[in-house]
């Protein structure tokens, strides 16, 4: 081999590493594209409701209360009749059959929404009006084009009758697609179109909230102390050993500490963000408490001189103009812990937060769910409905933490002082 | 009541703030003395000794309170005549004991249960009544010592400083609190478990079946059934699929990271490093219950498919879906470990290497990258550790029977898997099941402690070399 040849042969093999780093880079970048395109496709239909356009007449024959009554007395009254008589009338049916399967493409709060809009309009008995109601979850997925109809008759959820319905109603213009508000408002539910999202939020703002209360004050003066007042010994070093291994030690270790301590021990109330908050105040602590010392090492020398010079005490010096230079650090270090706290889930589960909650909680040591957990307990679900419901959530999620780490870095651009 | 007692607290507090800086002001007026703090620190000084003593108090009592009046509860049920075999009946009563106290309980009341909840009434309140009493008497006897303090004219802004430092100092102790407790929860179950199933069968066992464990409670279990149970437990099988998916997902995560963290650190232009740098480490913020979901409904029946059409069986479970995905969840661990580890090798190593006419990926080869070798492991070490610790993702994605397999398309389990499964739903306190995810639990944390110590002694080393 001549000389040339063997500067060509390395040359060329420094190409081919140059592009075996870049091929990674790539691989890395495609893969954040492949995940986010996926469940945004999957999800961005879970915002929408399909809704058939019925015309509903209020049949004084068929309920027991009056134009004027209370609010009291249509809650209790019955509705019950008055949706089937309306209901079967959406598409002529030959038979009974005929008409339960039609019954079936409504959603089983169909009732309730007719209730809500006599509720709304206590003057309605015999007047006919028309309303959007909920399709069921086998339509709903229909009309998205999420469930195939090609399949043959026995292996599809709906059968040929109901697609002739849907066709009838298509053709009619008695079906579309409104905005989701089940999905915001409601609690968990078997019926993936009646299953919302609004139980899981309030239960992961309370969560975080606790989190947020007990970690922050804890974490904010436990680095104070570690890296101002803290003598150089063996103690201190413990304690910081103890940090660094606490966090990364496995989320779920924490859920079974929460188990042990907190549920089984000092017997606070099972699947609630109490515990939920106070799990993941002692998992996020060590997670906070790195950032903050580091904003405070940071903090340059000078500052700390130039305040005892002119009589401060230590405590002086150190919270009247160390703290509050290293504040915006300080606190993006505790919003993006908090990131990771709001999608936590293994410790979740074991402290029974996967419990099928439906009511939305509203204290909190009301049983709920969070927005992962509800993640998790929606994927396990077979209907297909669910899985853009999922989806959906996800999306929520990774909103929620693509503006709080947004907020982060902001605090950090525009509030931190760089000391040159 | 305890929010009561919390914004009282709070009130007086406020109050001997005021309080406290006024009456000195007027004490240095009138009898025309130098204070030795000033006012404020006075009032700071008032509001400390109001309130802390006082919370501490309220939060020992709050942990205690319950714990003692269940002991108290059980027993004078059981004096009365009440049985109950093992302790979930006993809970079960004191339960509904509760419940009739509250007023929600609508089953039968017998004469037992009647007694009992009387009793529990009037424990309630003889607990609630002292609790007010003694907290009053703390604040009484903190406020009379600390405003004595005062009149002396005492060095507040020192004292109060003192009093803070300790604050601080205990707020540092929440850490070392932590990891005790970790290790006390999961020692207490492991010890209970350990007693019935012996260590070395636990270990060594190839057979992990934990269903197997029916019997309710660890302290009546007859020889037939222990033989059962000896080998149910079985630690192999985990062992074994955790570090099968880990691996997988190290064959993922280790080229990946590692080379885009050497491209990053060596090739990339600032700007190019500014953008992708971020977007890489998303991956690293996306919840593990997100990656959980991708596995399970999109990669593990792609595989599936892809599988079908090759003509191979590939479980819709396979290891090798749960691997991959939790390989991309690593890949930032990696890269932005290992770009830092590059980074802070020394500039003079690499122009010695140009010097002698090396290329960049020569230099690379053989310069950089043994020298940040300690730091490179010490990074993978970390990604390891992480990898062994996941949890959702294997849930969600890998299997749930322990197959000792090292066919990456067939499912198999891992140790985070089982304390899930095992700790879902009710569980029965006293049961080896349930004590088994404790053991499981201290197995892991033992595993990743290890690894984290040798990883972060790597890295540390590593950097005093180049300092």
């Amino acid at each position: 081999m001549t000389k040339e040849e063997r500067l060509k042969k390395r040359h060329r093999a420094e190409k081919r590493f140059r592009f075996y780093g870049l091929t990674s880079i790539f691989v890395a970048l495609l893969f954040v594209v492949i995940l986010v395109q996926n469940i945004f496709s999957k999800g961005s239909s879970a915002f929408k409701k399909t809704v058939i356009t019925t015309e509903v007449f209020f049949d004084q024959e068929l309920l027991e209360i009056q134009n004027g009554s209370s609010k009291e007395e249509i809650m209790e009254a019955d509705f019950y009749d008055i949706m089937i008589e309306n209901l079967i009338k959406a598409y002529p049916a030959k038979d009974r059959d005929e008409e339960d399967e039609l019954l079936k493409l409504f959603s089983g709060d169909a009732e309730i929404e007719i209730k809500k809009a006599f509720l709304n309009d206590n003057s309605l008995i015999g007047k006919t009006i028309t309303l959007d109601l909920t399709a069921s979850d086998d339509i709903d997925q229909l009309h998205k084009g999420n469930y195939p109809r090609d399949l043959p008759e026995e292996r599809r959820r709906i059968s040929d009758f109901q697609l002739v319905i849907y066709d009838y109603f298509v053709e009619n213009k008695k079906i579309s697609k409104n905005f989701n508000n089940y999905f915001f408002n409601n609690g968990d539910s078997r019926d993936p179109e009646l299953a919302g999202i609004g139980g899981a939020l309030v239960g992961s703002f309370y969560s975080i909230l606790i989190c947020l209360l007990l970690a922050f004050p804890v974490a904010v003066l436990a680095s104070i102390y570690l890296e101002e007042f803290a003598p150089k010994n063996k103690i201190t070093d413990f304690i910081e050993i103890n940090i660094n291994n606490l966090a990364a030690v496995p989320s779920i270790v924490y859920g079974l500490l929460a188990l042990q301590i907190l549920l089984a021990t000092i017997q606070l109330p099972r699947s609630t963000p109490l515990v939920a908050g106070i799990t993941l105040a002692l998992m996020t602590l060590p997670r906070i408490i790195i950032p903050c010392r580091a904003s405070l090492k940071a903090v340059p020398p000078s500052i700390r001189e130039g305040a005892l010079a002119v009589g401060a005490s230590k405590f002086q010096s150190v919270f009247h103009h160390v703290v509050p230079l290293a504040l915006p650090g300080t606190l993006s270090g505790t919003i993006i812990g908090l990131a990771q706290a709001l999608g936590e889930t293994a410790p979740l589960i074991l402290i029974g937060m996967v419990a099928f909650v439906v009511d939305i909680p509203t204290s909190p040591v009301d049983p709920s769910s969070s927005l992962p957990v509800q993640v998790y307990l929606w994927s396990e679900s077979a209907e297909r409905g669910f899985v853009e419901k999922t989806s959906a959530t996800i999306m929520m999620l990774l909103s929620f933490l693509i503006v709080m780490n947004f907020i982060a870095v902001y605090l950090r651009q525009k509030f931190e002082k760089r000391w040159n | 009541m305890n929010i009561v007692l919390i914004f009282l607290i709070t009130i007086f507090s406020i109050s001997l703030f005021f309080y406290g800086k006024s009456k000195t002001k007027t004490i240095s007026i009138k009898d025309n003395i130098k204070l030795n703090a000033l006012p404020k620190f006075y009032g700071y000084y008032l509001v400390l000794w109001c309130s802390i003593p006082a919370l501490v108090f309220l939060l020992v009592w709050s942990l205690f309170e319950p714990v003692i009046i269940k002991s108290i509860i059980i027993e004078t049920a059981a004096n009365q005549g009440a049985i109950f075999s093992d302790k979930n009946e006993a809970n079960l009563i004191y339960e509904k004991i509760k419940a009739i106290h509250l007023g929600t309980y609508f089953g039968d009341i017998d004469s037992i249960l009647r007694e009992s909840a009387l009793a529990y009434a009037k424990f309630i309140n003889l607990f609630t009544n002292s609790k007010v009493v003694l907290i009053f008497g703390i604040i009484i006897a903190s406020v009379i010592y600390s405003l004595k303090k005062i009149k002396n004219n005492n060095k507040a802004r020192d004292d109060v400083e003192v009093i803070l430092k300790g604050l601080l100092f205990v707020s540092s102790l929440i850490a070392i609190l932590t990891t005790l407790g970790i290790i006390f929860s999961l020692l207490f179950e492991s010890i209970k478990f350990f007693s019935v199933i012996n260590i070395f069968d636990y270990l060594f066992g190839t057979n992990w079946s934990p269903q197997r464990a029916f019997v309710r409670d660890a302290s009546s279990i007859t020889d037939a059934e222990f033989e059962e149970l000896k080998d149910a437990f079985g630690f192999i099988p985990l062992i074994a699929g955790t570090s099968f998916i880990a691996f997988i997902a190290m064959l993922v995560a280790v080229p990946i990271g590692l080379f885009s963290g050497i491209y990053m650190a060596e090739y990339a232009s600032i700007k190019v490093r500014r953008i992708s740098k971020p977007i890489i480490e998303i991956l690293a913020g996306i919840p593990t219950v997100v990656y959980g979901f991708f596995a399970a409904l999109t990669v593990g029946p792609f595989f599936r498919q892809v599988g079908e059409n090759l003509g191979l069986t590939v479980s819709s479970e396979s290891a090798l879906a749960a691997g991959l995905i939790m390989g991309i969840m690593i890949i930032p661990y990696v890269s932005s470990l290992s770009d830092d580890v590059i980074n802070s090798v020394p500039q003079s190593l690499r122009d010695g290497s140009y010097a002698v006419g090396a290329t960049k990926s020569e230099t690379i080869k053989q310069v950089v990258i043994p020298a940040a070798l300690p730091g490179i492991i010490g990074s993978v070490l970390l990604a390891v550790s992480r990898a062994i610790g996941e949890t959702m993702i294997v849930v969600m994605a890998a299997g749930l029977a322990a197959n000792l397999t090292i066919n990456p398309l067939e499912s198999t389990t891992t140790i985070t898997t089982q304390i899930v499964m095992i700790l879902v739903g009710d569980q029965e306190f006293d049961s080896p099941k349930t004590q088994s995810a404790f053991a499981l639990g201290l197995t892991l944390f033992i595993a990743t402690l290890i690894l984290n110590y040798i990883a972060q002694r790597a890295v540390k080393k590593y950097r005093e070399k180049y300092d």
